[in-house]
């Protein structure tokens, strides 16, 4: 070996070290081995050994979006590429920075069908910001590097490094981080000056002004958060966030709406619909947010600061679109707003806070208490209550569970809601819990899960075993896929077809197969002392709460709808669940 | 605001009667790595945009840097979506619509095949001149010509020769420059 030259394997690892990276989540397999001899070799970066590698990159992922860093994963080549696709294309839709360096067959051997060979740059090539195969071990250092920068500059996604055994083995020049950028790929962080002044100047104008904010604020940093808080405070304007977006502004702010979109509060959307001027940041428009996309806040001007250009009228055409960072352009906002002394209309902006409290007087969550079944949303209201004063850590899985958890747990502080929003990944909240605890050991990280999905991924209850991860299952266990059910309740004439659940497991004893603690609520009245009982267990828990089996998710915006055409839970009583959605509705989903 | 929508009950220039579709011809400079001809066609498979012509060649060896035309059918919003998608890629370094920064200049290459004997193969020399059409290989039974120019000529020149014994065609898609000194961003 000349000197100062490292084999490829070394190479991966100082890389990641001279990156800060901490914790790689990963599996071995053959065409990794050298990379795993060199971690064993090494203690800067710890290895969490996970039972399958979506988990891996789904924990990367809950890594990434609760601590604002880059999530690593680290899988063999052919079914470890593969099985990792599901969690690429989850961080893809939601912009997660996220690292996934794969083993390949040896290059000679590239192109033959070899033992556990795929095409991966060609598989992940549609679910990756991008990705790299590194062909030679000199340029290893580089890609690495730049692999990082991709990923965690502009819009944050994915990046598949794929590196072939041979180079691992091969010996080459190693090059630190430092002034590495991709030679081409400069994302626009700053926005046009232009482009806020008039921004600025419309809002000024508004007499029915909504703040709608995404995952780009909590992407953006804290710094956005918080100038974000500042430019509500300042303005007196209402807010609403996607699912993505929670906690960026606090539930408990008094500006606050809810969420919006299909399962969002009733205040928020209508206000959406009837507003003057929306100021969209960074988020995307997405269906599950427009609703019927030409009923879509047909009055207003639209504003819409993204950092990534193709969003920019993608389908809703905006009338100032401001491309860059978020932070950096409300802080210009913030500065034009102040230096020109702008005010809005104060007489205006409280009749339009009067007609937003009369929406809110529908009270658009209430449900029917019961005393003998505990309802789900009971259920997260008092995992909510109980929680208070912990610093706590939210994940869900997907479906009516995660927008209970959505609509009834709320969320004060950016970075602590982990939930699949684009993809919609069934089995995603338990490793993303992993991934969470990994960064926060000592806070109380919940995954609220559903009994269906949560068997999709249950397997990394081992992983947070080992590593003494204690984090806490709380599966509203209704026994069927409830959004599915709900879905053929209202769209499928009430045919439930192959969406209960027979056969489940039991959640306690698996938990004690697991080698962890289960624990079952069956009654309301018991619920708030097995809660307490499960926060007060240092081990990972398997909650089984029992929930009413037939429970739906309302408010809902039904497909083919618009955003003032909500329908409410007391307008759909169990009866007539199959007739509140018209044939043409029926058509569009 | 989108008062001018509200007859159609339509609030979006999106969701009215089918906006007319628009030829345009986009001039990409990317990376000239392995796979990137593969990410941009998959751009446009996956996000269902079509592709009339496509050309690809390395411009600078030394930059490694190719020059992609694509000649592409859309709406105008999917036409500015397509460049934004495109802009976007990593290995992509700038992105031109030639189409509407005026009047570029597009270029296409043919080589067309007629096998006949007679009047008809004396016609098809004949019609090869009035095109500027050379003849790059010549047989006593059938020519190869050699056309180049705007692909509705190429086009008109191969529609001619079908009665004429048309044989086969190799055309290699459409190369775009824009007019005047300036230079896209490499």
């Amino acid at each position: 070996m000349a000197t100062g030259e490292m084999t490829g394997a070394e190479i991966v690892l100082k890389a990641l070290a001279d990156q800060g990276i901490e914790h790689v989540f990963g599996y071995p397999g053959g065409a990794v081995l050298p990379i795993y001899d060199e971690i064993f070799q090494q203690e800067k970066v710890k290895h969490i050994l996970v039972r399958h590698e979506q988990g891996a990159t789904h924990a990367a992922e809950g890594y990434a979006r609760s601590t604002g860093k880059c999530g690593v994963v680290l899988v063999t080549s052919g079914p470890g590429a593969t099985n990792a696709v599901t969690g690429l294309t989850d961080a893809l839709m939601d912009s997660i920075p996220m690292v996934c360096l794969t083993g390949q067959v040896p290059t000679h051997l590239i192109g033959s069908d070899a033992f556990q060979e795929c095409d991966t740059v060609g598989i992940t090539r549609p679910c990756t910001k991008h990705n790299y195969l590194v062909k030679d071990v000199n340029d290893l250092a580089r890609i690495l590097h730049e692999a990082f920068y991709v990923a965690t500059h502009g819009r944050p996604g994915p990046v598949v490094v794929d590196i072939p055994k041979d180079v691992q083995f091969a010996t080459g020049k190693y090059v630190g981080p430092k002034n590495i950028e991709h030679k081409t790929y400069r994302p626009k962080v700053k926005p046009d000056q232009e482009a806020i002044r008039r921004a600025v100047e419309l809002i000024a104008t508004a007499k029915r002004p909504i703040l709608y904010t995404g995952g780009g604020v909590i992407n953006s940093g804290l710094t956005a958060s918080k100038l974000l808080r500042e430019f509500v405070a300042m303005t007196n304007i209402p807010i609403t966030s996607t699912l993505m977006g929670l906690g960026a502004y606090p539930a408990s702010g008094k500006n606050w709406l809810g969420m919006l979109g299909m399962h969002g509060m009733y205040e928020a959307n209508m206000a959406m619909h009837d507003c003057d001027v929306m100021i969209c940041v960074g988020a995307r428009f997405d269906d599950r947010i427009t609703g019927r996309l030409n009923a879509f806040s047909p009055g207003s001007k639209k504003i819409h600061i993204d950092i990534d250009p193709s969003s920019i009228n993608k389908t809703v055409r905006v009338d100032i679109p401001v491309v860059g960072d978020v932070a950096h352009a409300l802080d210009d906002m913030i500065r034009v707003w102040k230096a020109k002394s702008l005010a809005l209309d104060k007489k205006a902006l409280e009749a339009w806070w009067k007609e937003i409290d009369g929406w809110r007087a529908r009270d658009c969550l209430r449900y029917r208490k019961n005393a003998d079944v505990i309802m789900p949303q009971y259920a997260i209201e008092r995992l909510y209550a109980l929680t208070r004063g912990k610093d706590v850590y939210i994940t869900t899985e997907v479906g009516q569970h995660q927008m209970w958890a959505a609509q009834f747990f709320r969320f004060d502080e950016p970075n602590r809601w982990m939930t699949s929003g684009g993809l919609g990944t069934m089995g995603y909240g338990l490793p993303a819990a992993v991934g969470v605890q990994q960064a926060h050991p000592k806070s109380l990280v919940i995954d609220i899960a559903g009994d269906a999905s949560v068997l999709m991924t249950m397997q990394e209850m081992s992983t947070a075993v080992q590593y003494r991860l204690p984090i806490k299952i709380f599966i509203i266990n209704n026994q069927y896929m409830g959004m599915v059910r709900q879905w053929q309740q209202l769209l499928h004439g009430n045919r439930l077809s192959e969406s209960y659940t027979d056969s489940l497991p039991d959640f306690v004893k698996l938990a004690e197969a697991y080698g962890c603690v289960g624990i079952r609520a069956e009654k309301p009245a018991e619920l708030d002392g097995k809660i307490k009982e499960m926060m007060a267990t240092p081990h990972p828990v398997l909650f089984d709460c029992r929930v009413a089996a037939l429970a739906n998710c309302f408010p809902m915006i039904p497909s083919g709808k618009a955003h003032n055409e909500m329908l409410m839970g007391e307008d759909v009583p169990d009866a007539e669940v199959g007739s509140a959605i018209d044939a043409k509705g029926k058509m569009l989903v | 605001m989108n008062a001018h929508l509200a007859s159609t009950g339509s609030a979006y220039f999106l969701e009215t009667s089918k906006p007319a579709v628009e030829t345009h011809t986009l001039s990409v400079i990317v990376d000239n790595e392995p796979g990137v001809l593969a990410r941009v066609i998959g751009l446009f498979s996956g996000r269902g945009y079509n592709i009339d012509s496509l050309t690809v060649s390395e411009t600078q060896h030394e930059k490694h840097v190719s020059r992609i035309t694509i000649v592409t059918t859309g709406t105008p919003a999917v036409i500015t979506q397509i460049i934004h998608q495109l802009d976007r890629m990593v290995p992509v370094h700038s992105v031109a619509d030639l189409t509407v920064n005026g009047n570029a200049l597009t270029r296409e290459l043919a080589m067309v095949k007629v096998a006949g004997s007679g009047e008809k193969r004396v016609e098809a020399l004949r019609l090869a001149d009035a095109f500027r059409a050379r003849v790059i290989d010549a047989g006593t039974q059938s020519f190869v010509f050699e056309i180049t120019g705007k692909p509705d000529k190429v086009d008109q020149f191969i529609s001619l020769m079908v009665p004429l014994g048309l044989v086969e065609v190799a055309r290699t898609g459409v190369a775009g420059i824009a007019r005047g000194a300036e230079g896209m961003r490499v």
